[in-house]
């Protein structure tokens, strides 16, 4: 079972070269063949997630949820799904059109990208970059300008109100982000995701890196516009933030790419401090996926419980305590480093 | 023409077609996203020499920050239509000094690479190319290093000047 | 094998696919009405929109976006030093602990100043 995907990789590798196919032909089918398993695993998991995301909100307010449409209300989601596709698409006269069509598209491009380098499993990695986890921040901070392109072409006060508070309070996130993976990047010595996996063989980082932990989270969440600090769309003053106009499918894609940043983020977050796919009897990529999932409950959790934040609270949280606690922390981890190291370890 | 050519030309062109509506668009928002592609193209160009961390910088520094401040920085002056925030300069003197301006430039730099003896660069980059920066950053560049935070508290605090003094206004 | 950058490369191109394969699914079997003059206005509470949408914003996002660069920058300087940190031992600490009470002083001003209030 532990290799079990990667056997079949390994067999379509060699039947492939075994019809004639170089191998770098054999590998570009091989990387055809996760990309359509990612894109599926994308789609197919935010059906599920939103579907949980509705039955625990549900559980946590006393009531049902999603309840009519298949057992426990499961193909709920799937029929929301065929709606958005069958939804007449509307592109306000006032917007601007080329980039009101075209931020959508972005968005979910950048959201797509950041499986490249998530470890999904031993060995299980499309790309084993050296700067992996620099990639991933990289590559997430792009998506700002998308949610301002949403904001500024629907020409919508709400939008674009929407779009620049988001956007403020990403890039305030971001450094806490960024400073909170350092403790652990000290520790294991590499940026590459699968060498911090390697490096949590005997102890999860989560342990060592308690605050980090804490930080990386409380930012991500911050990250993701999600509850309680989803101010940019609080759907009672701004409507629905930079979304407003946004109708069907184009829509859809910005939903889509919400919950695949969740998904990667909560990935990211069992990789870099809950062991990744370090676990005992199952596979590991079992182990992954467990782990993932109950990162993202937690998400679920916080965003149910706690009521939304105000944006200058929100904003000042960020510069005022997160940054100065990640600070401190990389400095009582480097000063720890060095005193081990000092005292022979 | 390698695939290798092929990519380059396919990001040069992405590159250098963005610059050009960066400074032909007539709507100053179309010119700052285009800038982003701009950036973005440079960054594709680092990925294609290998030097992976600087192209990340790229993408960090000008695709995620850098954009945002210049957009921030336009929601800031907006005041008039978007389609006329950037209109090329009414006055037949100024255009063309502008013109004589930028042939010159591109004679001077292609001079300078034409006539530059460009030394090849001989061995692998890659697997530890952050250590190698780590390195040279904190050992023969350190006061290098400590400047860079100088100036950028600087900039932090020249910003905050030149802003608090606009909002006083 | 295909090299790193070459491989994520690829990916992009093939990503591209994925929203434009959605979108085209959605306007094969999303109707298409006659425009209506009446639904194509931008959304407001009710009643028409007042004034323009793109006015001026206040310098605060302007002043958190340029604190927000200053310190991204300081993380890429903190990336290649974190990777290195066991290897390079307690002087490069005390440099980077320079480094950082540089910048420090630089978010002490801006909040000092009240650029990082929110109003």
């Amino acid at each position: 079972m532990e290799h079990f995907f990667l056997n079949i990789a390994h067999s379509l590798i060699v039947w492939l070269m075994g019809l004639g196919l170089s191998s770098k032909g054999a590998d570009l089918v091989l990387l055809i063949v996760q990309w359509i398993c990612i894109v599926a695993i994308v789609t197919i998991n935010v059906i599920v997630l939103i579907w949980l995301e509705r039955k625990v909100a549900g559980f946590m307010q006393q009531r049902l949820g999603p309840n009519r449409l298949g057992p426990a209300g499961m193909f709920q989601t799937i029929a929301d799904a065929i709606k958005l596709l069958t939804k007449e698409d509307i592109i306000p006269s006032a917007a601007d059109r080329i980039i009101f069509r075209t931020a959508p598209i972005f968005f979910i491009i950048i959201a797509v990208m950041l499986y490249v380098v998530l470890p999904m499993g031993d060995g299980m990695q499309i790309v084993d970059l050296n700067v992996g986890v620099f990639y991933f921040i990289s590559v997430a901070s792009l998506s700002t300008i998308c949610l301002l392109m949403a904001g500024w072409g629907s020409n919508n006060k709400w939008s674009l109100l929407g779009a620049m508070r988001s956007v403020a309070q990403m890039i305030s996130y971001e450094i806490p982000l960024a400073f909170s993976l350092l403790g652990v990047i000290m520790i294991a010595g590499s940026l590459s995701l699968s060498d911090i996996v390697a490096a949590q063989n005997n102890i999860w980082f989560i342990i060592l890196q308690p605050v980090a932990f804490i930080t990386f989270f409380i930012a991500a969440t911050a990250e993701l516009n999600r509850g309680p600090f989803d101010m940019p769309e609080a759907e009672q003053e701004l409507t629905a933030g930079a979304y407003t106009e946004y109708t069907g499918m184009r829509w859809a894609l910005f939903f889509l790419a919400e919950y695949t940043n969740l998904v990667a983020v909560s990935a990211l977050a069992s990789t870099m401090f809950l062991g990744g796919w370090h676990g005992p009897w199952l596979p590991s990529w079992i182990w992954i996926i467990i782990k993932t999932y109950l990162v993202m409950l937690i998400f679920m959790w916080m965003k149910w419980t706690f009521p939304r934040i105000r944006m200058d609270h929100l904003m000042s949280f960020s510069w005022k305590v997160l940054i100065p606690v990640t600070l401190a922390n990389i400095l009582v981890t480097g000063a720890g480093i060095q005193f081990l190291a000092g005292m022979g370890w | 023409m390698s695939l290798n050519d092929a990519v380059f030309f396919l990001l040069a062109v992405i590159t250098a077609g963005s610059a050009l509506g960066v400074i032909t668009s007539r709507n100053i928002v179309y010119s700052a996203l285009l800038l982003v592609v701009t950036f973005l193209g440079v960054a594709g160009l680092y990925f294609q020499m290998n030097a992976g961390f600087i192209g990340l910088v790229q993408i960090l520094i000008y695709g995620g920050a850098i954009s945002v401040l210049i957009i921030f920085a336009i929601m800031l002056v907006m005041d008039v239509e978007p389609h006329r925030t950037n209109p090329p300069s009414p006055r037949l003197p100024r255009r063309l000094g502008g013109i004589y301006l930028s042939i010159l430039l591109v004679i001077t730099m292609g001079a300078a690479i034409w006539f530059t003896h460009w030394p090849l660069a001989v061995g692998t980059t890659g697997a530890d190319e952050m250590a190698v920066l780590a390195d040279l950053m904190l050992g023969k560049y350190v006061v290098a290093f400590e400047i860079a935070a100088v100036l950028l508290l600087v900039a932090i605090v020249g910003a905050i000047i030149l802003a608090k003094g606009a909002d006083d206004k | 094998m295909l090299g790193d950058y070459a491989t994520i490369g690829i990916f992009l191109l093939l990503t591209i696919l994925f929203p434009l394969a959605a979108l085209g699914l959605a306007w094969v079997v999303r109707p298409k009405p006659l425009p209506d003059e009446e639904k194509l206005t931008t959304y407001e509470c009710g009643v028409d929109t007042q004034g323009r949408t793109w006015v001026r914003f206040r310098v605060n996002y302007f002043l958190y976006a340029l604190v927000f660069l200053a310190f991204d920058i300081e993380t890429i300087f903190l990336f290649p030093w974190a990777v290195r940190f066991k290897a390079l031992g307690l002087f490069a600490f005390v440099e980077m602990l320079v480094f950082i009470a540089i910048l420090l002083t630089g978010l002490w001003y801006a909040w000092k100043e009240g650029a990082l209030e929110w109003y």
